[in-house]
């Protein structure tokens, strides 16, 4: 396609300027009337500013909301995982990591030796919780704040994923 | 200043002391007393700043330090701030890189000397304070362009040439406005110009003709010029000079800078209140205990004028920001002070 050049200097089209534009003041009394409503607004309700003071106010989120992952347990405190290798198939992050092994009760299959979730890495889909045959994920726990001072404690094994309820932080 | 060294004689008990050394503790004490009132008005309006913005914008600024709205946290910024690193760059004019902060300071700390705050309540009562006061505050533009110059940086040269060129042309508007008040008062004695005011709210020189409120409106917007403030923040744009002709300083020395800024801010505001908005006076019959907070109250409502239209407007290029001077002040101050004389010819009765 053939662009045309335009010279330099030609006006632009449009309204042309009207003289309340032109000497500027009109404008400059309305801006600082802007301003000065939001000013004694805000001053005078000051709950309605949406801002949160976060760490001592918290936006309550819905009951669906998904945080940090847990397993759930058996009676036996044991994890209802049987390592069928769903989650970390269809997880989209490849956050997960399972190394089976073979269950003592004959009744159950299998059971994960190892179940580890990278939190840097999730992406918080919940695919895994979909996935999962048994019920034994679950992004319910509402936790969002997932901070650690080194990045290895970021990965997550199965002691603290099926204690989740009873430990707060990582 | 006559009371103070007058208090030093009661207290040492009379003749005791020589004049020359009275004189001497009078004024240091009346410099400690301006210094201290000055750095602490203007860490607070660091904070108001901080508030006002927050408020326009719907956030609610600083809230965490301190009990009461982050009331706390200029004290919490000095601390952090007295902690920073001193950088001085390798290929920087290092005397002139240390000495600019200061000059700068001084420049606004010397104009305090002859602003009456209240009747008695000044420290050098001179003759010629309006002229003494703009000739002080005219030091800032060395101290702008020493830190400019000597820092070695492009973004810093050209902020400083842009902001002595800033100061230098609206120091013009700057002055004619406050000559038809002088014209008034026949007076250049910052106390005279006051006490010419006294007596209802209709003596006070913005509104003792239209020409004089016009004055008013001019020395008001230059004076936003003269303390490169949004709009008029040229010296310091940070989205084109980093930080203007501070960028390379660092720790207390930037704390000087911002300091200064505050303080610079205050003392037009003061000028503005003594020339114009009738100093100590007020029209409230029988509030009479405290002229000083008379005049500070008036002062930082005028300061918190201009932190409204810091927060209002957006910048001014170079080309407008020198037609506005030019252009439109100085004509405009002429015509103002060509008015109030034919004015007073036409209205005022001689004594």
């Amino acid at each position: 396609m053939e662009t045309t050049r335009i010279p330099a200097g030609t006006p632009v089209p449009g309204r042309p300027d009207s003289f309340r534009d032109v000497i500027y003041v009109w404008e400059v009394l309305r801006g600082l009337g802007i301003t000065i409503r939001h000013l004694i607004r805000n001053c005078l309700h000051m709950k309605d500013l949406p801002t949160l003071q976060y760490p001592d106010e918290k936006r309550v989120y819905g009951p669906r909301f998904r945080g940090r992952h847990r397993l759930t347990q058996r009676e036996d405190g044991s994890p209802r995982c049987v390592a069928c290798m769903m989650c970390s198939t269809v997880c989209p992050a490849g956050c997960i990591h399972i190394i089976a092994a073979e269950h003592p009760d004959r009744r159950i299959e299998k059971y994960p030796a190892v179940y580890e979730i990278d939190l840097l890495r999730c992406v918080y889909c919940g695919l895994c919780e979909e996935a999962c045959p048994c019920d034994a994920i679950r992004l319910d726990t509402g936790v969002y704040e997932i901070v650690a001072d080194r990045r290895d404690k970021f990965v997550v094994g199965k002691e603290f994923l099926l204690n989740e309820r009873e430990r707060g932080t990582l | 200043m006559e009371q103070v060294t007058a208090l030093f004689a009661r207290i040492a008990g009379a003749g005791t002391l020589s004049p020359q050394l009275l004189l001497w503790l009078g004024a240091l004490t009346m410099a400690l007393i301006m210094a201290l009132v000055m750095a602490a008005c203007a860490i607070v309006f660091t904070w108001a700043e901080r508030k006002v913005a927050g408020f326009i914008q719907s956030r609610y600024g600083p809230m965490r330090v301190g009990r009461w709205h982050g009331i706390a946290q200029p004290i919490a910024d000095m601390l952090k701030i007295l902690q920073k690193e001193d950088i001085i760059p390798a290929d920087a004019d290092r005397k002139f890189f240390i000495l600019a902060p200061f000059v700068l300071f001084i420049g606004s700390l010397m104009a305090w000397a002859a602003i009456p705050f209240a009747p008695g309540f000044v420290a050098a009562d001179l003759d010629m304070g309006l002229l003494y006061i703009f000739a002080a505050s005219s030091l800032v533009t060395i101290g702008i362009l020493m830190s400019g110059w000597a820092s070695n940086n492009k973004w810093s040269l050209y902020g400083a040439a842009r902001g002595a060129a800033q100061i230098v042309s609206y120091e013009i508007p700057l002055a004619l406005a406050v000559v038809p008040v002088v014209l008034y008062a026949g007076s250049l004695n910052m106390t005279d110009i006051v006490v010419a005011q006294q007596g209802g709210i209709w003596k006070w020189f913005a509104l003792r003709n239209p020409f004089l409120f016009v004055s008013f409106l001019i020395y008001f917007l230059a004076s936003i010029a003269e303390v490169n403030r949004t709009p008029f923040d040229l010296p310091e744009t940070e989205s084109e000079l980093v930080a203007g002709y501070h960028t390379e300083y660092s720790g207390m020395r930037f704390a000087f800078f911002f300091l200064a800024e505050y303080a610079n801010l205050f003392l037009v505001s003061c000028i503005a209140t003594a020339v114009f908005l009738g100093g100590w006076g007020h029209p409230v019959p029988g509030l009479n205990f405290a002229p000083a907070l008379v005049f500070l109250a008036k002062a930082v409502l005028l300061v918190l004028a201009q932190i409204w239209i810091r927060w209002t407007l957006p910048r001014l290029r170079v080309d407008q920001l020198m037609h506005v001077c030019w252009k439109v002040m100085i004509p405009l101050a002429l015509v103002c002070l060509a008015g109030s004389g034919v004015w007073m010819l036409a209205f005022v009765r001689f004594a």
